[in-house]
């Protein structure tokens, strides 16, 4: 950029196109034959930093939109306590403390999907809004506008893990393994972000809201109750059984529930990592094309 | 025309093809803009107007041809390009949660304004298009113009080269778009370059010094407006006569010897005036010399160029203003804003 002699105050690039008439030309050269500038790694970060802001004045906003996240945690874990957990501690031959244990694990892992959902969500009110257009025609890496709603859902769902095992202890539910714990919310972070190319290319590719939240229940609903996060499956048919068996969010779900309380762990684990693995390497492509190419 | 045709070109566009399916979105379009100057790219609903600017501004890949803006190539230089286009589409596109002052300090930032100077100007911009007082609202409870005032502003956070204004008064009312019309002016006075989309003839006889009128992607003509203007065909002369009463036959008179350009001589009560359609200067005098031959004293005499609907009739021979037929293009433009 340094040869151009008169740089604006704003930045380098000249505010005028050289004087080189191109007229008569069949076919206009590029005043500036070189090649496309780069983006540095800090305007990278100050970009990103600046769409955090605008993700979090949107909370600020409309308080409402954190809702979901501080009244799920609360929600879930009362239903499932105390209507639910009675009967089923029972034929897990306890009581209800025995299920405070089974389903605060399986919560955890859910809390990643909704900070999938809410990412694929805010994509596409933002395409529709047409706000997605100037930000497409600003010199900003176009992966700042991504990383700046993910690490904002990601916040959100810190919030509601912390909010879940609030509510969780309080009603008795005992950490036997803190570190693990962190392990698992870090666990339901990456599966979350590998489900999250799925709501991005829904988020992308469907026409409205409401649209890509209704896909999302009807993916969703199936794969969290087929699953072995509010129930052992072991009384489940045969057919469903084998479902859950192959079900992430069972290996999610089994693999916190390990982690938390001393149990088994790698089974679960290593199967949600390949989930992981397998869910981002197919759906990112997609949602990056699909992305690239929105007109 | 002399002193602007050696000012060199801040966009130049040479057979550019967009394809959507078997729809020729584009279909091989030229266009140059001096620097300095409103270009106005007229055409009705699915002309291709809206492809158009969002090829310039990086948003779509074209198929085929060249465009190079303010000295960068759309395609292999859109970075650059960036920074220095402003956009300003077809539906407002700020950010409705975000108040009018957050939206243009994000901007700011997002153009690596320090916090200080995205502050500042921020401030700046909302004062200089009127919306200091509404700056910690947020913008979903502006008013259409208001917003179309906040989408100019942002555009112009970053003191662009080169401002596309994808029609920017669509869906406004007439006061609104009179408001509208006056900021565009006053950026034109601030130097930049214009490309502004306009399915209004009105809109782009304010604003434009020069026009493109494009039909089904492709160019139908281009040109200074006045010139456009006289290529389509002649002027009407207005012709006062001191006594109102021989208004009507004159108007027979003319008709009768035939000396008049393609149409009829009109009359217009309310002025007391003549409309006379003339090709030529030859035809005006000769026109001037029936009247005094008819005895009649003239108490005014005008030349007046053609409206701009009837430029797009003669060039496209469809009304521009016209419901159009049922293409693909249209829907397609209208699910690619």
């Amino acid at each position: 950029m340094s040869t151009h002699p008169s740089p604006t105050p704003l930045n380098e690039a000249p505010r005028t196109a050289p004087s080189k008439a191109t007229a008569t030309a069949a076919v206009p050269a590029a005043a500036d034959p070189g090649g496309d500038a780069r983006i540095p790694l800090r305007a990278h970060l100050r970009h990103t930093g600046a769409l955090i802001r605008r993700n979090l004045l949107w909370i600020r906003q409309d308080p409402e939109s954190m809702s979901d996240a501080l009244l799920f945690p609360v929600v879930f874990t009362l239903l499932f306590v105390y209507v639910f957990g009675g009967s089923i501690g029972q034929s897990l031959g306890g009581g209800r403390e025995q299920y405070v244990q089974y389903i605060v694990p399986g919560l955890l892992a859910m809390l990643g999907l909704s900070m999938a959902q809410g990412v694929g969500i805010g994509f596409n009110q933002d395409f529709n809004s047409g706000v997605m257009d100037r930000f497409r025609s600003l010199p900003i890496g176009r992966g700042s506008v991504l990383f700046a709603k993910i690490l904002v859902e990601l916040l959100r769902m810190l919030l509601a893990t912390t909010i879940l095992l609030v509510v969780g202890v309080l009603v008795g539910f005992d950490v036997e393994n803190w570190p693990g714990l962190l392990a698992a919310v870090g666990l339901s972070a990456v599966f979350g972000t590998a489900l999250m190319w799925v709501f991005l290319a829904l988020g992308v590719l469907m026409k409205n809201v409401q649209a890509v939240q209704a896909v999302g229940f009807l993916v969703l609903m199936p794969l969290q109750f087929g699953s072995s996060i509010f129930v052992p499956p072991g009384t489940m048919p045969g057919w469903l059984r084998t479902f859950t068996e192959y079900n992430p969010l069972s290996a999610l779900a089994d693999a916190a529930r390990g982690l938390m309380t001393h149990g088994p762990v790698a089974h679960g684990l290593w199967l949600t990592l390949a989930w992981s693995v397998g869910l981002t390497a197919v759906m990112a492509p997609v949602a990056i094309h699909a992305f690239r190419t929105k007109t | 025309m002399t002193l602007n045709d050696t000012k060199p070109h801040a966009v130049t566009v040479r057979g550019l093809v967009k394809h959507y399916g078997e729809t020729r979105a584009l279909d091989g379009v030229d266009l140059e803009v001096r620097e300095g100057t409103v270009m106005g790219v007229l055409g009705p609903n699915g002309a291709g107007k809206t492809t158009l600017v969002r090829i310039l501004s990086t948003l779509l890949l074209p198929d085929a041809g060249q465009a190079v803006v303010a000295g960068y190539d759309v395609v292999r230089q859109p970075r650059k390009l960036r920074r220095v286009i402003g956009l300003t589409g077809q539906y407002a596109s700020v950010d409705e949660k975000l108040s009018g002052w957050e939206n243009l300090y994000l901007i700011g930032r997002l153009l690596d304004l320090s916090r200080k100077k995205a502050r500042a100007r921020a401030d700046e911009m909302l004062e200089r298009f009127s919306l200091t007082e509404a700056a910690r609202r947020p913008a979903r409870t502006y008013s259409g113009g208001m917003r179309r005032r906040l989408d100019l502003a942002a555009s112009m956070i970053g003191r662009p080269a080169v401002l596309y204004l994808d029609e920017p008064t669509t869906g406004l009312d007439p006061r609104t778009r009179n408001e509208v019309w006056d900021e565009v002016r006053a950026m034109v006075g601030d130097g930049v370059t214009v490309l502004l989309t306009t399915q209004y003839m009105e809109e782009a006889e304010q604003l434009a010094s020069e026009l493109t009128v494009i039909d089904r992607g492709k160019v139908v003509a281009g040109g200074a407006i006045e010139e456009l203007k006289a290529k389509v065909g002649g002027r009407t002369l207005r012709v006062r006569p001191a006594d109102p009463l021989q208004l009507h036959p004159l108007a027979r008179k003319l008709d009768e010897l035939g000396v008049t350009g393609l149409g009829t001589t009109t009359v217009d009560t309310e002025t007391g005036s003549l409309l006379v359609p003339i090709l030529g200067d030859e035809q005006l005098t000769t026109v001037v010399g029936a009247i005094t031959a008819h005895g009649a004293t003239i108490s005014s005499l005008t030349t007046e160029l053609p409206s701009l609907d009837e430029v797009f009739l003669a060039l496209t021979g469809h009304r521009a203003s016209a419901p159009q037929d049922t293409r693909p293009a249209d829907s397609l433009e209208e699910a690619a804003v």
